[in-house]
């Protein structure tokens, strides 16, 4: 006789409340596959945990969102976030959409060069930019969004010393309603500064203002505010022309639309509050469309966003190292993923999926990372199907920065692997090893001997 | 006149010492006597006392919390739906509008109406974004700013004098004295609903409330203005009494003309010792002191219902001044096996 | 280990303790072992049972077991043999 699939046995207190924050009955599906590859396959294969990236969804994401954009505004261009994914599989997934790179430092700049993009298809943002990086931004005629003033002093010595104008763009920040209001980078709006800088740039002669640039924030949920914000550059925009007959050639307006992932601390999901990419179009291109621009000047609309494109793409696949019961009789499950690889679970609450079918018998669960340190915690409390040693998981939406923002940190990174299209795999990152850090690390003569 | 025939759905069964509306709302429906009907009850927990009303209510389903996403509810609401072919849906909780508005093209296809606020108007009155609305429409409101983290506390300072109140996204507010009590609200506030937080200028004067209906055209179906006569210490109303203040009324007016208000509100104003009118709060929905105005004169619920399912109706010209509620409770006597199936089969 | 007099469960995994007012759930597969612990049966017995008709090693279900008869203990719904 065929024996019948087991389940761990399992008894539940039934709370008898009034409503609360807390769900009751969860209802979705396991993720047994990604792309059409069993997870535990992916992981039989290379291994746990395993981070996993659709390179389909990433092109359908990019194209949607191109789609959105172009079919509302005459020209649009993506220039895709280094930082968000920097593995240079994926970014060259991008560069062949058609996005340009965008870049925050040297090493970011350098790896868009190796990644084969033309200088000036390079965006170099951000308030760290060295003297010598400025001289190469400049050599290879790419867009430099400046941060503050000593950085326009610097950058109109080396425009003197290459006996080049640098192609720039200031970044303003503003008021756009939303909170909080992110002042730290470029030239504020309300108080006038961003309207001195660009005199100081335009007196001086030395440059070619060619754009203006913003990012109001991150994981932005008001789609309105970009709409302030494209304002805002236009009138920016508008200033010049009046001024100095001067019209630029692109207005900026970085990144930071959410992705569908829930942060800590909302009460609804993030896939029922997200706005959806028409209605960021929506706000962004009103916002240029409706300002005082001459319709013949119309700029070049430039979008940063990483974080909505990838975040889906991402999945982190891993296995359940053991059960347990925590001192007040909750039940624990500690998983081999943890925050080393899973940086943003500081901040979301991230959907954990069972990779194999489950009962929909559940139990409140804290999920724990593997890490010997008690800030390992992936969820705090979580009500979760019951799983066993050797079960996997699947979490989702982790595309966006959990491959940068990593860390090395008591164990190794693990293997990353690409689905392509044609439904092959690649391991476009290799999973570390010891001899990787023997590499880098020297030890002095006098410690090369130890006597136990 | 024959009676319409109807099948009711609706939250908010906690018929507690916080009440949700959702037993008054039945309640009135059911005596208007203008519905053959059949109610079916939507519950998140096993205690709501609504569940047990079996007089009120002819079926219960439990459903998933507004937290778990429209699609878990949706998936749940079709499979009642495929039982109960439901007409008219009413929620009841604050912080489940968002979510039914949101899925309200879903119910449509289901065929179960609703009659809600657009997410527009949902989030323009939101607590938030209160200070935006007085002056988009320029009505009184206090001074009031959200806040993240402890660390703006310090700041208030500038902008606020104490006492101020701090109040969740959806519900609690509590009065703060010094920037202690802030915290200590603050942790406890968020916990529960999330951030942000809103801190608001304390107006010192009387609180009223009006409950309404707006038809979603500017005009209001009716009003009745009424003041707690004793309020718990969950700040909830245990006696009112219904007034007769024609500027109550007329900034009840103002403001579903301005918004294109659709559905149930609730106002909750405070009049200074100089008589002029502060908005408080606007809740997106019919109070659970709802049985009040009906008692005055207008069933606001059942001409909802009716506004859902596109009858034409009337204004209501007028209502008794002076009727007054005194809310008391009263135990149930009820089965273990009532409950049992509710908890394990989600059903009774 | 047994369970207390009293405790009974009905057919949809209701468990209702008369002792202390509680109301529990549980899963089919715990509601079984509760069925055969109520039959006096021994851990072994309960064991040999439960391998022979579901598909699961002795070692794995052991552990789960023994987490089980812990919830059952936290929740005060059995006595300790005399």
């Amino acid at each position: 006789m065929e024996k019948l699939p087991f389940e761990r046995p399992f008894i539940k207190k039934l709370s008898s409340g009034m409503p609360s924050k807390f769900g009751i009955k969860m209802e979705f599906d396991p993720i047994t596959e990604i792309d059409g590859f069993p997870v535990k396959d992916l992981i039989g294969q290379y291994g746990s945990p395993l981070f996993v990236l659709s390179e389909s969804c990433i092109r359908k994401t990019y194209q949607e969102a191109y789609r959105v954009f172009s079919t509302r505004y005459p020209k649009v261009q993506f220039a895709w976030s280094y930082k968000t994914n920097y593995l240079d599989a994926v970014c060259r997934v991008y560069h062949q959409e058609g996005a340009w790179a965008e870049v925050v430092s040297g090493f970011e700049y350098d790896k868009a060069l190796a990644n084969g993009v033309d200088g000036k298809f390079i965006i170099f943002n951000g308030p760290d930019k060295s003297k010598g990086d400025l001289e190469k931004a400049v050599r290879n005629d790419s867009l430099i969004h400046i941060d503050h003033f000593d950085e326009l002093y610097t950058l109109m010595e080396v425009g003197d010393q290459l006996k080049k104008k640098p192609k720039v763009a200031i970044r303003v920040n503003m008021d756009t309603g939303i909170y909080p209001m992110w002042d730290r980078f470029g030239f504020n709006y309300e108080n006038g500064e961003a309207w001195d800088a660009i005199n100081r740039i335009m007196m001086a002669g030395k440059f070619d203002l060619s754009g203006l640039h913003t990012h109001i924030g991150t994981y932005i949920l008001s789609a309105s505010a970009y709409q302030v914000a494209a304002s805002k550059l236009a009138e920016l925009a508008v200033g010049l022309e009046r001024k100095y007959d001067h019209s630029i050639r692109y207005i900026d307006l970085g990144g930071g639309f959410a992705s569908q992932n829930t942060l800590k601390g909302a009460y609804l999901p993030g896939s029922d509050t997200v706005p959806s990419f028409d209605e960021y179009a929506d706000a962004i291109t009103s916002g240029l469309i409706n300002s005082q621009i001459k319709p013949t000047n119309m700029p070049v609309l430039i979008l940063e966003t990483g974080r909505a494109l990838i975040d889906d793409a991402g999945y982190l696949a891993g296995t359940v190292l053991a059960n347990k019961r925590l001192a007040d009789g909750r039940r624990s499950t500690i998983l081999d993923i943890g925050v080393n690889l899973l940086f943003t679970s500081f901040w979301y609450e991230h959907q954990i999926t069972p990779a194999q079918p489950f009962s929909q018998h559940t139990e409140e669960t804290a999920i724990y990372g593997p890490l010997c340190m008690n800030i390992d915690v992936l969820r705090e409390n979580v009500v979760f199907p019951l799983l066993k040693k050797g079960d996997h998981v699947v979490v989702s939406r982790i595309g966006a920065y959990n491959m940068t923002q990593w860390l090395q940190f008591i164990t190794y990174r693990p293997n990353v692997v690409l689905i392509d299209p044609e439904n092959k795999t690649h391991i476009i990152r290799e999973h570390e090893t010891l001899k990787i850090f023997e590499t880098l690390e020297k030890i002095p003569d006098h410690l090369k001997t130890i006597n136990l | 006149m024959s009676k319409i025939k109807l099948t009711l759905a609706a939250t908010g069964l906690n018929n507690t010492d916080n009440p949700g509306p959702g037993i008054p709302v039945i309640r009135s429906i059911r005596e208007s006597g203008e519905f053959d009907m059949r109610v079916v009850g939507l519950a998140y927990e096993t205690l709501e006392p609504g569940i047990y009303m079996h007089d009120l209510i002819d079926k219960v389903y439990q459903v998933p919390y507004p937290s778990e996403g429209s699609d878990n509810l949706i998936k749940r609401l079709e499979y009642i739906n495929s039982i109960e072919n439901i007409d008219v849906l009413i929620p009841n909780f604050d912080a489940e509008l968002y979510t039914f508005i949101k899925s309200s093209s879903a119910l449509q296809k289901m065929g179960i109406r609703t009659f809600l606020p657009t997410l527009q108007q949902l989030e323009e009155r939101n607590k938030v974004n209160l200070p935006e609305f007085g002056k988009k429409y320029d009505i009184n409101v206090p001074l009031s700013r959200p806040i993240l983290g402890h660390s703006e506390i310090l700041s208030l300072r500038d902008e606020f004098e104490f006492p101020v109140m701090v109040k969740g996204k959806f519900y609690d507010a509590y009065i703060a004295y010094n920037e202690e009590q802030i915290k200590m609200h603050f942790n406890k506030i968020s916990a529960k609903w999330g951030l942000p937080i809103i801190i608001q200028e304390f107006v010192k004067g009387t609180e009223v409330n009006v409950v309404a209906l707006g038809d979603g055209k500017g005009n209001t179906i009716g009003a009745v203005p009424m003041r707690k006569q004793y309020i718990t210490d969950k700040g909830k109303a245990w006696g009112g009494i219904t007034l007769g203040d024609e500027n109550m009324l007329s900034l009840t007016r103002k403001i579903i003309k301005a918004t294109n208000w659709k559905g149930g509100m609730e106002l909750e104003l405070i009049k200074t010792t100089k008589n002029s009118l502060y908005v408080i709060e606007i809740n997106p929905r019919i109070p659970a002191w709802v049985y009040l105005a009906v008692g005055a004169g207008q069933n606001l619920p059942a001409a909802l219902v009716k506004l859902a399912l596109d009858y034409k109706v009337p204004h209501f010209k007028q209502y008794d001044i002076g009727k007054m509620f005194v809310r008391y409770s009263y135990d149930m006597i009820v089965g273990l096996k009532e409950f049992e199936s509710l908890s394990t089969r989600g059903e009774l | 280990m047994k369970l207390k007099k009293n405790i009974a469960i009905s057919e949809s995994g209701f468990i209702f303790d008369p002792n202390t007012g509680e109301s529990f759930s549980i899963n089919p597969i715990g509601a079984e072992i509760i069925g055969i612990m109520k039959l006096g049966k021994s851990t072994d017995e309960i064991q040999s049972s439960i391998l022979d008709k579901y598909d699961v090693d002795a070692a794995s279900f052991e552990k789960y077991y023994y987490d089980f008869l812990n919830m059952l203990k936290q929740y005060n719904l059995v006595e300790e043999d005399e």
